[in-house]
């Protein structure tokens, strides 16, 4: 072994050195020469020092991690629920509930570790030929998570032929099927909802599935009609984001604001909320509130990348850094071979890193998977970008055929015609 | 309705599908000449949910708590991790517990020898890493060897990958060599210090009490070959009987000796004592330089069967290094070798500067003190 060296040990010797160039006569003639090979010098010896390694904390009171924790002792009560579940790991019951309070905190901070222990809590049932009802539920819903959306339609499917009056069941069916796009489908599954679910609930699915195939106002109307009937705040939420979506489609900015406070004003954690409400300013030309609202929570990489659009706006020097950030986030998904960000990739690089064929192969792809209006946005924006008019052909065809309604869809339909 | 809402819930998540990272861990294995290393990056978080790392339940996990758990770590992880050379199994021995920060937070970096009996012409990996805690989590595999690197995922679907190992072959050994060659002349500053301690007077010559610049390029020239061809030929000497086994010293002593080299070199440049015939230099103090380089090559690995090819490869790497310098030195201290730059700053604040850092070298090298407690000295 040999014995060991640090380049920190060459830091009082630059101090020395910077002060004894100030002094030196002979310097001042050759002083830009000097500088150069002094910075030669340096380069040589501090240049292999810079680059990220793994370290050895300097003191055991360094702060490593923050445990991501919830503030009303859910954490407390999770722990309790895992403890006893290891003691009894084929309790159905105890399982269902484990895994729900595992997806609740999954959902509310948008972290998909949690996604990935809910599946664990469920495992002794999960790979059976025929899990119970609870179970497929759930497997359907982490599916889902995963862009697995004909697995997960597989499995709803399942319950319904078990039990046809599941009202969970239907409301999944109907979500996934408007994720896909088939929208007549998602509006029947909203139309048995109707006598199974609370009225709030059938009126959200069904405007949200109506307004996207070419009924928006109505859908609109029949939604704010709906609304002042339940106190329920998960009930409400909802059906305030979906009018808010709505109106933006229509391009009446002043109701989404309204319906986007109105939802805010819950205090409710909703990284779904918090993105749409950012895309909506983003949108509106408002970035500095997107950096107020956003500059703190940078964990979802959701929140991160519209933090970062709206500091590119501003011209903000965070922006690099942030944008540096992003691209790790998606190298380390591709490492793993996931491609449930294709979405955001897209946008990262049509609007971030300026790389618009990249952008539209990746729209592109993300548009086999995913059919909603962002999903449409993002391949007719690159396909612009691109100045590719053919690559977005069929999704115009697509967009005609449903009848959607979108003000933006809109506006960059007529560009690319223009071409 | 509890799950009705629940599904609501998840429902409104779609859209931002992703977020924060899934859970991985990040191992790296590098097959050397005689030996197998590997590093294993996990995250604090996944650790913390396996086995509890937060003992004082603060939410907040620090250095001092992941120590006492270091035992605790390694087991687990390594319990969990089983490599086998042709359908035998290896040893995992953890050797060194380190930190480091991935984009979703800090992760335990677990660096351990895998002992196997003989180098292996496969090598399977069987991982099961968190896989009962969260089935979502993946391994995701580096392997390197020479130079070549081949990746793969495990998962709870396929934990098991069987990895061939590239044949080893006298040209792939031979240019591996080379490189660490190269890289150790660049990177070991005292040999690089020690050869432009010696360099600095060869465009100038001595007359008298003071430094004259040489007339012609062809004086300085064959001054460098006699100097540089001196060290040449003595750290090969030493060299080959260290590494063939013929010589052996304490490499504390040869550490030392060589910062002692460099600062008697620097010296020798303010208050010339010897300033005719200091290719001798070169070669006395040469001769200590190849051990140093010797005990370099020893920690790389060397190949029983293939020794002659290791040490061609290095010592050639160490001359292409060394001429690179050279060649880039020699130029441009001919060309500066008339200005006040030259011998004020560069002949003797530079070896005033060169002696320093020798100084440095030798009290922290023979001494063994961690160069920050010299550092507090001051």
């Amino acid at each position: 072994m040999r014995i060991g060296r640090n380049n920190g040990f060459f830091k009082p010797l630059r101090l020395l050195l910077s002060v004894t160039t100030l002094s030196n006569p002979c310097l001042n003639k050759n002083r830009p020469y000097f500088l150069a090979v002094a910075g030669l010098l340096g380069l040589l010896v501090f240049g292999n020092a810079s680059q990220a390694a793994p370290y050895l904390p300097s003191s055991a009171n360094e702060v490593l991690e923050r445990l991501p924790t919830l503030a009303n002792g859910s954490d407390q009560e999770l722990r309790k629920l895992r403890l006893s579940l290891n003691n009894d790991p084929q309790n159905l019951a105890l399982a269902i509930r484990t895994t729900n309070t595992l997806i609740e905190k999954a959902r509310a901070d948008a972290d998909p570790r949690y996604y990935g222990y809910a599946e664990a809590a469920v495992r002794y049932w999960w790979k059976q030929p025929q899990p119970p009802s609870a179970v497929l539920m759930l497997r359907a819903t982490i599916r889902q998570h995963r862009h697995d959306f004909d697995g997960a339609l597989a499995d709803v499917h399942e319950v319904l032929a078990e039990e046809p009056r599941n009202a969970q069941a239907w409301l999944t069916q109907a979500v996934i099927q408007g994720v896909k796009g088939d929208y007549g489908l998602a509006l029947n599954s909203c139309m048995v909802l109707k006598r199974l679910s609370s009225r709030l609930i059938a009126a959200t699915c069904a405007a949200n599935a109506a307004s996207l195939s070419g009924k928006a106002k109505p859908a609109y109307q029949l939604l704010k009609d709906t609304l002042p009937g339940t106190t329920e705040v998960q009930e409400q939420l909802w059906a305030l984001t979906a009018l808010a979506e709505i109106a933006a489609r229509l391009g009446d900015s002043g109701a989404a604001e309204t319906h986007y406070l109105q939802a805010l004003a819950f205090k409710q954690r909703d990284v779904y909320l918090l993105s749409a409400y950012t895309d909506f300013l983003l949108d509106q030309n408002r970035p500095d509130q997107v950096v107020a609202l956003l500059k703190d929570d940078t964990r979802a990489d959701g929140l991160l990348l519209r933090l970062a659009l709206a500091e590119q706006m501003l011209g903000s020097a965070n922006s690099a850094q942030h944008i540096e950030e992003l691209k790790a986030r998606m190298a380390a998904y591709r490492l793993r071979g996931d491609n449930i960000h294709q979405r955001e990739e897209a946008r990262i690089n049509l609007a971030l890193l300026k790389q618009p064929k990249e952008a539209l192969r990746l729209a592109l792809l993300n548009w086999e998977v995913q059919r909603e209006p962002w999903d449409a946005r993002l391949v007719l924006e690159a396909a612009l970008a691109a100045d590719d008019f053919n690559a977005a052909k069929p999704v115009i065809a697509w967009l005609a055929r449903s009848k959607m309604e979108d003000k933006v869809l809109q506006q960059l339909m007529e560009k690319l015609e223009q071409r | 309705m509890r799950y009705l809402l629940i599904v609501l819930l998840m429902l409104l998540g779609v859209t931002p599908a992703h977020a924060h990272k899934p859970s991985d861990s990040y191992l790296s294995i590098e097959i050397q000449q005689q030996a197998i290393h590997g590093q294993w990056d996990i995250a604090l978080r996944d650790l913390d949910y396996a086995i509890g790392l937060d003992d004082n339940a603060d939410g907040q996990i620090t250095w001092g708590e992941l120590q006492r758990h270091h035992d605790a770590v390694a087991a687990y992880s390594l319990a969990r991790l089983e490599i086998k050379a042709d359908a035998v199994p290896c040893i995992n021995r953890t050797t060194l517990h380190l930190v480091d920060k991935h984009s979703d937070g800090a992760y335990a970096v677990l660096r351990f020898a895998v002992l196997c009996g003989a180098m292996p012409r496969a090598l399977a990996i069987r991982y099961r890493l968190f896989f009962d805690l969260d089935p979502s989590h993946r391994g995701l595999l580096r392997l390197q060897q020479a130079g070549h690197a081949q990746t793969a995922v495990f998962s709870p679907e396929q934990p098991e990958r069987t990895i061939e190992l590239a044949t080893r072959s006298s040209w792939r050994e031979f240019s591996e060599f080379a490189k660490e060659g190269v890289w150790h002349i660049w990177t070991g500053y005292d040999h690089i210090l020690f050869l432009i301690s010696l360099l600095l007077p060869s465009v100038l010559s001595r007359d008298g009490k003071h430094w004259q610049p040489v007339m012609y390029f062809r004086n300085a020239f064959f001054e460098v070959l006699k100097v540089v061809t001196a060290f040449t030929v003595a750290h090969s000497i030493t060299l080959s009987l260290a590494v063939l086994g013929l010589i052996h010293l304490p490499s504390r002593w040869v550490e030392s000796a060589i910062a002692a080299s460099v600062l008697l070199a620097a010296l020798n440049n303010i208050y010339p004592l010897v300033s005719k015939r200091i290719w001798l230099v070169a070669f006395g103090f040469g001769l200590i330089h190849g051990l140093g380089f010797a005990s370099v090559l020893n920690d790389l690995g060397l190949p029983d069967d293939s020794l002659a090819v290791a040490l061609v490869g290095f010592n050639l790497g160490v001359e292409a290094g060394q001429f690179a310098i050279v060649s880039a030195f020699l130029p441009l201290a001919f060309l500066s070798r008339h200005s006040c730059y030259y011998q004020r700053l560069t002949l003797s604040f530079g070896s005033l500067l060169i002696a320093a850092i020798a100084l440095f070298w030798l009290l922290d090298r023979s001494l063994d003190m961690g160069w920050t407690a010299l550092i507090s000295v001051f």
